[in-house]
């Protein structure tokens, strides 16, 4: 069939464009809804063109505010939020590797219950432990802190199952050949372990960063203080209810701005991500 | 420079497992000793456990004198070579040599100078800044030799270095490494499964079966004086016949009486010449063809003897009957080997 090769890719094409467009089309009409004046938007003649607005409703949302609801302006959240996805996906990978590292390369006793132990974490995310866990963290006064905010989502199952699968598929020899070249434990993790998960780091920090951002639950509960708020519940704050008017271009700038740092993530680390999942370099 | 010796080595793993089953011999300063067997043996384990990767479970293992049951792979002056070479995937073939020396607190300049000059004499000079990646399977396995030279160690360890080589490339590395060792005069131990490897590197074969030694011996020793059946099979390809004789059988004309309860006699495939009628002074044994493989320089003429037995007789050049054909297939009384009937022992020399 290699002479109807090109029209074959045609009907592929078109699927794809088809499906782009359906998930594009709400994040350009956000773009859109965020270069308007708020009477635009609400008297419900959306236009389908950017409006003349850009800098102003970006200027007053990262630096102001809504004038009502959150009463901060969406610099401290982008702020906040960057804190805790970088805290949380650092975390998870600097303690999953190290417990990875743990259960693979040393004999303890105990050590297929603790591996089990960390396994069946899996099945305990923070939504079903929401009580204790709160609980916890109010009695030890780290309601309204970073701490607080990141610390019950650091320890992960995920990452250690990921990493103990990597580390088993690194060849006994190099052990080996790292002991005959007289580096201990601590030097075979450094010189040698960790440059050959960077692969592996970096895919992870992508989905672990976003998982970060993301948040809602936990954030929501965790944070009272206007400046301890996540941009994700600052979106939420600022649609308005009751009998006020909800800046909806503003909430639209703020939306387009959240979306911002994770699509940054994803394209810097791209490459790394994707000679992760490549190539291997055992 | 420094011999090593194994005093009674065992090794039982957590389950039992008796891999090893108390292994004694020395290997002289400068000597290379090859230790062969087939997978299973634990000529690799008995390896380990010298390098110190693998725990004794009893015994002793002295290097240079010294005893290193307890001592650190890194601090028993020992390099390693391993089948899939081990080499640091992130680290450039220089880094790759100069990790072990660095580890060891090394001045850089000596390292500099330790790394160039086993790079010059593998000539890998011009690989220095690539990635192990980047190269080809030899390349690699020179890169794995570098990094056993530039320690100076007491004694070089090999564990089938050559196995992931293509044909070609196995024999002349293996030309190489033995005069590698030659030249440095390092106390080398070598594990290999290939009876030929074993045979052309050997200064002492040390032949492995199910955890025990056989034989250790110069290799044209094991080969001519096999001590028992296993090493007599083991060494030489294709594998020497076995015939088994009760005590009161006269089919062979031996010269001299078995024992009552029998023996093997073993005959080289080589030692065998083909003809109608058996020389003179020789034993003839009748025997059809069944099958005939031509080689080139030489053939193996498979038979089945008029007793059962089926035999080969390795004969030069081309010239072989056909299968279907009756033959004689003498051999001088010299050459035979006399196996007791367990063929656990060499008798009647």
């Amino acid at each position: 069939m290699v002479e109807n090769r090109r029209f074959g890719n045609l009907i592929p094409h078109i699927i794809l464009c088809i499906g782009v467009m359906i998930v594009v089309f709400p994040v350009y009409l956000a773009f859109v809804g965020s270069t308007h004046e708020a009477a635009t938007i609400a008297n419900g003649q959306m236009p389908l063109t950017p409006g003349t607005k850009f800098f102003e409703n970006y200027y007053r949302t990262i630096f102001i505010g809504t004038s009502s609801t959150t009463r901060e302006p969406v610099y401290t959240m982008l702020l906040n939020s960057f804190v805790m996805a970088m805290v949380i996906a650092v975390g998870k990978i600097a303690i999953s590797i190290i417990s990875s590292y743990a259960i693979v390369y040393f004999k303890f006793p105990l050590r297929m219950t603790a591996f089990w132990v960390i396994f069946i974490t899996l099945m305990l995310p923070v939504e079903v432990r929401i009580y204790p866990t709160y609980k916890i963290v109010a009695d030890l006064n780290m309601l309204d802190t970073y701490a607080g905010l990141t610390l019950p989502l650091i320890a992960s199952a995920t990452a250690t199952l990921l990493f103990r699968q990597f580390f088993m598929t690194v060849p006994d020899e190099l052990v080996e050949a790292s002991r005959i070249d007289g580096a201990g434990p601590f030097r075979f993790f450094w010189d040698t372990l960790l440059p050959l998960s960077r692969t592996n780091m970096a895919a992870l920090f992508v989905i672990l960063f976003i998982l970060g951002w993301n948040q809602y639950l936990w954030p929501l509960l965790i944070t009272t203080r206007d400046d301890m708020q996540t941009i994700v519940i600052g979106i939420k704050k600022m649609i308005v209810t009751s009998d006020a008017l909800t800046e909806w271009q503003l909430v639209m700038a703020t939306a387009v701005l959240a979306m911002l740092p994770p699509v940054a993530v994803v394209i810097a680390m791209q490459r790394l991500f994707v000679r992760g999942l490549v190539e291997t370099e055992k | 420079m420094a011999e090593v010796t194994l005093k009674d080595v065992k090794k039982v793993y957590a389950g039992g497992v008796e891999a090893v089953k108390g292994v004694t011999f020395d290997v002289p300063d400068g000597h290379f000793c090859v230790l062969v067997g087939p997978s299973g043996c634990g000529k690799s384990t008995l390896l380990r456990m010298v390098a110190g990767v693998e725990t004794i479970s009893s015994g002793e293992v002295r290097i240079g004198g010294r005893v290193v049951n307890e001592i650190e792979p890194s601090e028993r002056d020992i390099a390693m070579v391993f089948q899939n070479y081990a080499l640091y995937p992130h680290m450039s073939v220089y880094n790759n040599m100069a990790y072990g020396l660095r580890n060891r607190k090394t001045p850089k300049e000596e390292i500099d100078r330790l790394v160039k000059e086993a790079a010059r004499i593998l000539e890998i000079e011009q690989l220095l800044e690539r990635k192990p990646r980047q190269l080809s399977g030899g390349q690699r396995q020179r890169v794995a030799m570098g990094r056993a030279i530039v320690r100076r160690p007491k004694a070089f360890l090999f564990d089938e270095p050559l196995s992931n080589l293509d044909a070609k490339l196995r024999i002349t590395t293996r030309v190489e490494i033995k005069k590698l060792q030659k030249n440095l005069g390092t106390t080398s131990l070598y594990v290999t499964h290939d009876q030929l490897e074993a045979m052309t590197l050997a200064d002492m074969l040390v032949v492995m079966n199910g955890g025990r030694v056989d034989q250790i011996g110069p290799p044209l020793e094991v080969y001519e004086k096999p001590a028992t059946t296993f090493v007599a099979t083991f060494i030489g390809a294709p594998a020497m016949n076995l015939l088994k004789m009760s005590g009161a059988e006269p089919g062979l004309m031996l010269g001299r009486n078995l024992p009552a309860d029998g023996a093997i006699i073993g005959i080289r495939p080589e030692d065998f010449a083909l003809s109608s009628v058996a020389p003179a002074g020789e034993i003839g044994l009748q025997l059809t063809v069944t099958a005939v493989e031509k080689v080139g320089p030489e053939s193996f003429v498979y038979g089945t003897l008029d007793r059962g037995d089926n035999v080969i007789v390795r004969v030069p050049g081309t010239q072989a009957p056909a299968p279907g054909h009756r033959a004689v297939a003498s051999v001088s009384p010299t050459k035979l080997h006399v196996f007791s009937a367990d063929g656990t022992r060499r008798i009647g020399d």
